[in-house]
């Protein structure tokens, strides 16, 4: 039964946010009232238990002195070190510590994490974007005008094109028509395949979520 | 030429290939930091998704609802900060109300923040103007779930306050009283998101701004579904342009210009190395 339990309440479930969609109304409508209300609960705790696993798992990374288990340290001090002040002192209001160190050590740290990418993007770009190939090539050159025309310099290089033909129009007809196509068969593309791994969880077939064998 | 001139060469070449990338980090950040010490001032040109978003909300009738989702991160903010700013600020000139809140988490605390720079130099009032209802868990389905009702999804804002205490919120029940959706998206739960439910499902306008590096996955919804987009920093500025006032991403663009052109730079020198090299192994093979 430990399977057939969650299997019946998935099928049930599934079936009845389909009819929902089709039936906006008493009792199906009320249904999906009912399993939004449940889902942002379950979403709230989610992140609850998210927090206390992250926790466990550090402790234990610590306490056992694994390789690296000073970041462990870190990582749990920053946790602490929001978490405490947000709840217990002065909350989460504007001028409050939690607020303080959001604004001037949370947002620029993580900031600086995200800048660095540029950083690698443009060491692995060197060393990996090669035209190797037709495709390849006719890849790089996309890749050139968008990033090119994308900013300011594109057309500033291109200032003796007439107007119209500037370097952020390629761009633009690039992100317009080409992309545009490309994207909307990938979109419809995973489209068709949601619904048939929905298809296939909703009639059991699909049973991974439910974990082991 | 010498054997021993050919060897030199080769030497060069393939050092040049397996460059340190320390190097390639230096220049990057010499790219980025000059201009931003001394900006070049490049002309900046607007996009048609940007000019349709902001000719949206600037035909908006004085008065009217904006709801704006501020779905991102600090480590997205450089982008977007910039974006809400600007579009904060000329709701508030064209005296729109702004309902604020954030489907990630730390979005909440960003919007807090936008809201109180761009209502500065403005005579704005919070509760009235616009208000910040803060975080909810769920992605999509808080969205669904603001079709039935927004006290239900958000009985408080930020700092607690009951919404019902909130002067703008008492009549705000569901979309039907919202006049234009916009999200400011750097993933999931994002702008498609809003797209599929706010406009697919209840019909009503939706525009925004993402990061530059999602831009390409929300120009298939450009015009019909999303009226207006900008993509990135440039995106941003770009709004700047339109609204004539000068911000933080118009200030970047020149670093962005001339980092950009350096790692076009960096792709083309690595390419003359892959050539260089692969025409030797070529001619090396040949002679074998």
């Amino acid at each position: 039964m430990r399977r057939e339990i969650p299997l019946i309440i998935t099928f049930v479930c599934g079936l009845a946010m389909i009819a929902q969609f089709f039936i906006p109304h008493s009792p199906f409508g009320g249904v999906k009232d009912y399993f939004q209300q449940s889902y942002m609960i379950i979403a709230a705790f989610a992140m609850l238990l998210g927090i206390g696993n992250l926790t466990k798992l550090h402790v234990g990374k610590i306490s056992e002195k694994r390789p690296q288990w000073g970041y462990s340290v870190v990582l749990l001090a920053g946790l602490l070190g929001m978490t405490i002040p947000g709840l217990f002192i002065g909350g989460i209001k504007e001028g409050t510590i939690f607020d303080f160190l959001f604004k001037n050590a949370f947002v620029p740290m993580s900031s600086t994490m995200f800048a660095l990418l540029a950083f690698f993007v443009a060491s692995a770009s060197y060393r990996a974007f090669r035209a190797r190939t037709v495709d390849a090539a006719l890849l790089l050159i996309a890749g050139f005008v968008v990033m090119l025309g994308r900013a300011p310099i594109g057309d500033y290089l291109t200032w003796f094109m007439p107007e119209g033909w500037q370097m952020s129009d390629y761009a633009n007809w690039i992100m317009e028509i080409p992309n545009t196509a490309g994207q909307r068969a990938i979109m419809m593309g995973a489209a068709l395949g949601v619904v048939a791994t929905s298809l296939r969880v909703i009639v059991g077939i699909e049973r991974s979520y439910l974990g082991g064998e | 030429m010498s054997s021993t001139a050919k060897e030199e060469r080769r030497g060069l070449v393939d050092r040049l290939k397996d460059i340190d990338r320390r190097i390639i980090f230096i220049f990057i950040a010499a790219a980025v930091v000059i201009p931003l010490l001394r900006p070049i001032g490049m002309p900046l040109k607007s996009s048609p998704p940007s000019r349709a978003l902001y000719q949206e909300i600037d035909n908006l009738p004085r008065g009217s609802v904006v709801l704006m989702a501020f779905d991102y991160d600090p480590a997205t903010d450089v982008e977007l900060g910039p974006m809400s700013l600007a579009i904060l600020k000329h709701c508030f000139l064209k005296g729109h109300k702004v309902v604020g809140l954030a489907l990630w988490a730390q979005g909440a605390g960003l919007a807090r923040a936008s809201f109180s720079e761009a209502a500065r130099g403005f005579s704005v009032e919070y509760g009235v103007d616009y208000v910040n209802l803060g975080f909810k868990p769920g992605g999509l389905v808080v969205i669904d779930s603001l079709g039935k009702s927004f006290d239900r999804s958000f009985p408080k804002d930020i700092d607690g306050r009951p919404i019902e205490e909130l002067p703008l919120m008492r009549n705000i029940k569901t979309y039907a009283d919202i006049d234009f959706v916009l999200g400011l998206s750097a993933g999931d739960p994002g702008l498609p998101f809003w797209i599929m439910i706010a406009q697919g499902r209840y019909g009503k306008k939706v525009g925004g701004g993402c990061t530059a590096v999602s831009a390409p996955m929300l120009y298939p919804y450009f015009p019909n579904q999303l009226v207006g987009l900008l993509g990135g920093m440039k995106g941003a500025a770009e709004y700047e342009l339109l609204m004539d006032a000068k911000g933080a991403a118009t200030k970047g663009m020149d670093a962005q210009s001339i980092a950009h052109a350096a790692i076009v730079l960096f792709v083309l020198i690595g390419n003359v190395f892959f050539f260089v090299s692969r025409g030797r192994e070529k001619r090396g093979g040949a002679q074998i």
